[in-house]
């Protein structure tokens, strides 16, 4: 009996948080056009800036580096392979597709989960033990709109950009080893590159990095809300926003994998 | 008489098998300074939070100025949250903003005053509550009663007609604290504010309230002006008035220190 209370208490806390987080993503990306400039409300676009500024360009030096690195990794992984049956030439289609379709996204999306998802839930996690929530509220100001909605935008900007910054920082490393191994020249590989990625591919990562962007802002910013009680639970917070986010943004993953699998071979 | 500004009908609040309110009714008047005392666990930060409307209650209602705070219209909600400034224990100013950002910031949320204007106003405001030269500091370099007053500048931005204190003294000593309390009552005076002011500070209470109310384990025992409050023979008020701490269950102590006596022994 003890097991069948545990199971159905893991159930009901489950679907209460993917109920919080279907509620708070639907206000939150609701309120976001409220943070545009004109439109929007005077300030909020400076917070958005403020954001960006956080989640983006103070990620671009870590998000470079492991592109980098993860490009020169999966084409020495390629080559060996690849070199024993004289293909060595695939390993461009390798690096650039893979990182187009999979891991520019991905990596990106890990970087930020880790820098920034983790900040949002600090910093709203905080604002909930200091009762700086509980006062927005009666100050008849909407937290949603005033700490979640620029963030949302933020992330839904530099998010995708950061993407297509380590798509050409792992695409170049792809460079830097077929130079190093066959003397290949830059601008014939970047041809070559050119031939093998087809624009769906970058549109489909773009995509993925877009619901990346989403859930990590959402998983985040709901780990903040849920903190209750003192300044250890903001810790405790920070942890499972980015054990969370990473863990929801690599299922979205495999499922948008399979779908766009399913549909390209129909 | 007009109708209360606050009022409290039968207010339950349960949080499981634990019964924090137990139909608890108050009526606050315009104009009167209401002083809400009780112990630590009488539930009068519980009962704060549901007259400000961030809790619903399991059953009963708050009406603020006539409304029906938890079942109006979002829009009624606003213009209720409006009227009413709160300045929160933890004074919960926002910690990535200078005081004059604080301050000015329900002012850029909810009104379309011009920058300007909202400069002169927020100057006024910080004045008013003697922080007129700490504008420009930031939350953490203020001191406690620094703070509480910065967190009154903020409630009263909008002019409200209801002002909501949760223990304005607390972690304050009695010189700071005693200036907050002249503050409340030159709010009262000037601005003709309803004020609620929740505490467990005798001293406190007596100076700035009109009225005292007591909640023990959740109920009211007391609602009294303050001079009849004073001399009340109620044992629980008195108790709480003559700071008779409560008696210790001795059988039980004794019973378990008999306990580990005997395994002491049984040890030997």
């Amino acid at each position: 009996m003890n097991v069948l209370n545990a199971i159905g208490d893991g159930v009901i806390r489950g679907l209460g948080y993917i109920g919080g987080l279907t509620m708070q993503g639907w206000f939150g990306l609701s309120a976001t056009p409220r943070v545009l400039p004109l439109v929007g409300k005077r300030g909020r676009w400076q917070a958005a800036l403020r954001q960006m500024a956080a989640i983006g360009v103070d990620a671009l030096p870590m998000v470079g580096i492991m592109s980098v690195c993860a490009g020169f990794i999966l084409a020495m992984q390629a080559g060996a392979e690849l070199r024993r049956f004289g293909a060595l030439q695939y390993v461009m289609d390798t690096v650039a597709i893979g990182f187009t379709r999979e891991l520019g996204p991905l990596l990106t999306a890990f970087v930020v989960s880790g820098r920034s998802g983790s900040a949002f839930s600090a910093e709203i996690g905080t604002m909930v033990v200091t009762s700086e929530i509980d006062a927005l509220r009666t100050m008849a100001i909407d937290p949603i709109e005033f700490v979640l909605a620029p963030k949302y935008l933020a992330a839904m900007i530099t998010i995708p950009c950061l993407s297509i910054m380590s798509n050409a920082f792992g695409i170049l490393a792809g460079a830097g080893f077929m130079y190093i191994t066959t003397r290949y020249g830059l601008s014939m590989y970047l041809r070559y590159v050119a031939e093998s990625i087809e624009l769906h591919d970058v549109f489909l990562g773009l995509l993925k990095s877009l619901v990346f962007a989403i859930i990590i802002v959402n998983v985040g910013c709901l780990e903040g809300f849920r903190t209750r009680g003192g300044p250890d639970a903001v810790g405790r917070s920070a942890t499972s926003a980015v054990v969370w986010s990473t863990f929801f943004v690599i299922l979205a993953d495999v499922f948008f994998t399979a779908i766009f699998y399913l549909v390209h071979k129909g | 008489m007009a109708d209360p500004v606050i009022s409290v009908d039968s207010l339950t609040v349960q949080y499981g098998d634990h019964r924090v309110l137990d139909g608890v009714s108050l009526n606050i008047e315009a104009g009167e300074v209401m002083a809400l005392l009780g112990g630590s666990g009488s539930g009068k930060t519980t009962m704060l939070r549901h007259i400000i409307g961030l809790e619903r209650p399991t059953s009963g209602t708050v009406r603020v100025r006539g409304v029906d705070i938890n079942r109006c219209s979002p829009k009624e909600l606003k213009d209720i949250r409006r009227s009413m400034g709160v300045a929160f224990q933890e004074c919960a100013l926002f910690n990535a903003m200078s005081i004059e950002e604080n301050v000015a910031l329900p002012l850029h949320e909810l009104t379309n005053l011009a920058d300007p204007v909202i400069e002169i106003m927020t100057y006024m405001k910080l004045a008013a509550v003697g922080l007129g030269q700490a504008a420009k500091q930031m939350p953490q370099e203020l001191s406690g009663g620094m703070k509480k007053r910065a967190a009154v500048a903020r409630a009263t931005a909008l002019d409200p007609e209801i002002l909501v204190f949760d223990e304005p003294s607390a972690g304050l000593d009695p010189i700071v604290a005693a200036g907050l309390d002249e503050l409340i009552l030159l709010l009262k005076r000037a601005l003709h504010m309803t004020i609620l002011v929740v505490t467990h500070e005798l001293a406190s209470a007596f100076r700035v309230a009109d009225r005292v109310a007591m909640l023990y384990r959740g109920s009211l025992i007391a609602v009294d002006n303050k001079d009849a409050f004073r001399t009340s023979t109620q044992p629980r008020i008195r108790q709480f008035l003559d700071r008779v701490a409560d008696p210790i269950d001795s059988t039980a102590v004794q019973d378990r220190m008999e306990e580990l006596a005997g395994m002491a022994g049984g040890h030997k």
